[in-house]
């Protein structure tokens, strides 16, 4: 009987077991088939979970930005070219530059049946720029007049409000700015800038998870990692209104399950194909194979603090850039997957130029040359800095191996273990010689890719980069009467970065990504997002 | 016997504090700031993140945070996440039931058809059954598991065309059923081996010769006294391998995209969400502390010899 007896000790040791272990179970069972099963003509897209709560102005990345922008509609959006087109604003119009007046469409309602007002947009402004609320896209604000109050830089906001927005009547209001911006009404077509409903105030936290926007699509639920569903909302006045039913965003854990997932006719849109696909997704998908360029560039970001760039001669950089064989490596490591590129900003910005140089031209006699002009790299070694978690190996190998033959410099990958490892490097001026960096457009205007980047007080300028000839162009540029000059002084400038080196820019990114047979009409914006209001289900 | 289990369980204790307080020194050794990570490669004003690493009290010195960590635990408040700001409870009780729904049906599947196939091959030692088996065996043991995935992935869902490619419903049975053969499968091969090669020896056991000749039936001999002798070192690799299989489902678990443990402290570690990383991982050194307890009183079960005061 002893085996019996200490049986019956397993079996109330396996109870304790499974109870401990199982503590968490009884919360999944009542959720039970929320993960299958699509509503009829709804769309399904692999958008993971977003990182934080949906509030328009805490989301800067894809995932959230995905589902915010089908939510909210904001003043104003691009076309594929990168041309304005107004949504919620009849007009957003200027006299000055400073001073800008916004007229909104009547008529709009937010989703739970409240009126889109003047109010709605200011209140919303303010309580984004507020430091209390420390909302992640806060300094996009920075330009109106009196952010400072509500957002200074160290202790207690002085105000509430920002004394730039004015209400005027119900759907007018005026936004004055500190100093002239001749592009401020581009930079509203970014996400940040959308209205808030009042419900929003009683709790911004639940709201977060159960947002009330005024976008093409109203909210339906939202089971964490696994996916979110938006309905198309009838009453939805602008120009892209919902040609789908709804929208599924699920979340895959990698991009081969997705992969998979449309092939076998599971999921009807990847946004990217993974690595391991691309060499056979076009024969795959057919006429479902999606390849787009969008705005957005990948660069080697030499740091001007480290010890093989302090004081180099732009001659230096100038001959590493063309040391790299950009067409070889973009069309074989890169599988097409980027377009080589020929100046500092992507060809579906506002005031993108041909430049007159030969610098991004692969020569090796004429790179060896210059370098040797320029003084050399000291060491004769440079390292190429990058995170190993995002696919980017490759290609600095390859690019070191071109510079290598083409210049005889030694050039080796400084592989850091992830993007938050790698970013801290960047911050505290620890990069051994050049970063892989990558700028995507907030909006479609040269301006962001090179004031962004490379003024020396710009927060993403992390190679240090610093020339006052440069920088008093750029505040000329921002002085300018109208747009078009601001754009023409800032081509101005670019043609100085030719000059000057403060990246060597390689090549424009391309959306290499795909969808179903039950989808039609899958268009891809500026910023490579696919237009979900357009997708026609079959 | 009694008294060893409630020792056993207050020794978790010590062990369950000590791991927290090492996975959490390792967070924090670990470059990369989470809040800033956040914030990623586009512009940002640092004083936003200045705000938030005070409000969640990430500026504090090291020792200070673990005992705010600790405090919280004590009272069942695992934190709070830094990017979604949701409850850390939440996203384990959600990663949880899936894995270890998982790690059920892979476990069940090593259990029964690694103890048959080499019930089945031991019995008849170098015949060609059991060389067949050993070939299998080696086969499964030197394919990665992610090879196995994709082949089977290939062959169940689009040549047969019988399961989707991925799980689409993590609480289906049919839908797990492939990702638990791949996840079982290298265990598997390890259970037959272990069964093969234990019974074919204590077949030529003394204790076999004399059941033999008190003329017992032989589904008693084979059942009762050859596998109840047999099973030792089995059950002891498939005690330490239900902790394997919970943790090591993170290639399975990312291509069929099952949302699971794996994956939560793979993207997890990744933002370095510290205190999601470290209960997590707590909770899954609970399980091999669990699991272990389970093996040593099952010993008691199969050898009568060994005894718990």
């Amino acid at each position: 009987m002893r085996g019996a007896k200490s049986a019956k000790f397993v079996a109330g040791a396996i109870v304790v077991a499974l109870a401990a272990t199982a503590c968490g179970s009884g919360d999944g069972e009542d959720k039970k088939n929320t993960g299958s099963g699509k509503p009829a003509g709804y769309v399904s897209i692999d958008v993971g979970e977003p990182q934080k709560p949906l509030i328009p102005a805490d989301t800067n990345e894809s995932n959230g930005s995905y589902v915010i922008q089908s939510l909210f509609t904001q003043l104003l959006d691009f076309d594929a070219k990168g041309e304005i087109v107004y949504t919620n604003a009849e007009s957003v119009t200027t006299e000055d530059s400073k001073t800008w007046t916004v007229k909104l469409k009547s008529g709009w309602k937010f989703h739970n049946g409240e009126a889109v007002t003047a109010q709605s947009y200011v209140d919303a402004w303010n309580w984004y720029a507020n430091i209390k609320n420390n909302q992640q896209n806060s300094f996009w604000f920075a330009d109106i007049a009196g952010y400072d109050d509500v957002h200074p830089e160290k202790g207690d906001p002085k105000a509430d409000k920002m004394s730039g927005l004015k209400v005027v009547d119900e759907t007018t209001f005026t936004v004055e700015l500190k100093d002239r911006v001749p592009y401020f009404n581009y930079k509203l077509g970014y996400t940040t800038f959308a209205p808030l409903p009042k419900v929003f105030y009683d709790d911004p936290k639940a709201f977060g998870q159960k947002p009330v926007g005024n976008g093409p699509y109203k909210f339906e639920k939202w089971t964490h990692k696994k996916l979110i569903q938006v309905q198309a909302w009838d009453d939805y006045k602008g120009p892209n209104k919902a040609a789908n039913k709804g929208i599924q965003f699920k979340n895959y854990s990698s991009l081969e399950a997705a992969y998979q997932d449309v092939v076998s006719g599971n999921l009807d849109i990847i946004r990217q194909v993974g690595p391991t696909d691309l060499p056979k997704y076009k024969q795959d998908l057919g006429k479902g194979a999606i390849e787009e360029p969008y705005a957005a560039i990948q660069t080697l970001t030499p740091a001007f603090y480290s010890k093989t760039f302090k004081d180099v001669d732009p001659k230096v950089l100038q001959g590493l850039s063309m040391a790299i064989d950009r067409d070889t490596i973009t069309k074989t490591v890169l599988n097409n997957t980027r377009t080589p590129a020929t100046s500092f900003t992507p060809p579906q910005v506002k005031g993108n130029q041909e430049l007159d140089t030969d610098i991004f031209t692969y020569d090796p006699k004429k790179a060896k040359a210059l370098i040797k002009e320029g003084g050399g790299v000291p060491g004769n070694k440079v390292w190429i800095q990058y995170n190993t978690d995002g696919g980017h190996k490759e290609w600095v190998t390859a690019v070191c191996e071109s510079i290598r033959n083409a210049t005889g410099v030694d050039c080796v990958g400084d592989a850091k273990p992830d993007f938050a490892t790698d970013l801290e490097a960047r911050d505290n001026d620890e990069v051994k010689s050049m970063y892989r960096g990558g700028w995507v457009a907030d909006y479609p205007v040269n301006v962001n890719f090179i004031k962004e980047l490379y003024h020396t007080n710009a927060e993403s300028n992390n190679g240090r980069f610093s020339n006052k000839k440069i920088d008093a162009k750029m505040a000329e540029g921002d002085k300018a009467e109208s747009l078009e000059e601001a754009v023409k002084a800032y081509q101005e400038v670019e043609k100085l970065l030719v000059k000057e080196m403060p990246a060597i820019p390689l090549w424009y990114y391309r959306i290499n990504g795909g969808h179903g047979e039950n989808v039609d009409n899958v268009n891809v914006d500026f910023h490579g997002d696919i237009e979900l209001p357009q997708v026609s289900v079959k | 016997m009694g008294r060893y289990v409630a020792r056993r369980l207050l020794q978790m204790i010590p062990v369950f504090i000590g791991s927290t307080l090492l996975i959490f020194l390792m967070m924090y050794a670990l470059p990369g700031d989470p809040v800033r990570a956040l914030m990623g490669e586009q512009a940002f004003d640092p004083s936003v993140v200045e705000n938030i690493r005070r409000d969640l009290g990430l500026d504090l010195p090291i020792w200070q945070q673990y005992a705010n960590y600790l405090g919280g635990l004590v009272q069942g408040d695992f934190g709070t996440e830094i990017a979604s700001q949701r409850p850390i409870a939440d996203i384990i009780a959600e990663a949880f039931p899936v894995t270890i729904r998982l790690t059920l049906f892979a476990f069940t599947f090593t259990v029964l058809v690694g103890i048959g196939l080499g019930v089945i091959a031991g019995l008849r030692p170098d015949s060609v059954r059991d060389r067949g088996l050993l070939t299998l065996t080696l086969v499964l043991i030197s394919m990665p598991s992610f090879v196995l995935g994709y082949l089977m992935q290939y062959f169940f869902a689009f040549q047969l065309q019988l399961t989707t490619p991925t799980v689409q419903d993590s609480e289906s049975i049919g839908d797990l059923f492939l990702p638990a053969i791949v996840l079982g499968s290298l265990s598997l091969a390890y259970v037959a081996r272990l069964t093969r090669t234990s019974m074919a020896e204590n077949l030529r056991a003394d204790y076999m010769r004399t059941a033999v000749a008190k003329g017992l039936p032989r589904g008693r001999i084979v059942g009762v006294h050859l596998m109840r002798n047999s099973l030792i070192p089995v059950v002891t690799f498939l005690g330490t391998d239900i902790g394997n299989l919970m943790t090591g489902a993170i290639v399975t678990e990312s291509i069929f995209n099952v949302q699971g443990v794996g994956d939560a402290i793979f993207e997890a570690l990744t933002r370095r969400e510290g205190a999601t990383v470290v209960g997590i991982a707590s909770l899954i050194v609970i399980v091999y502390l669990l699991t272990s307890l389970l093996v040593d009183l099952l010993y008691a079960v199969l050898d009568p010899r060994i005894r718990y005061a």
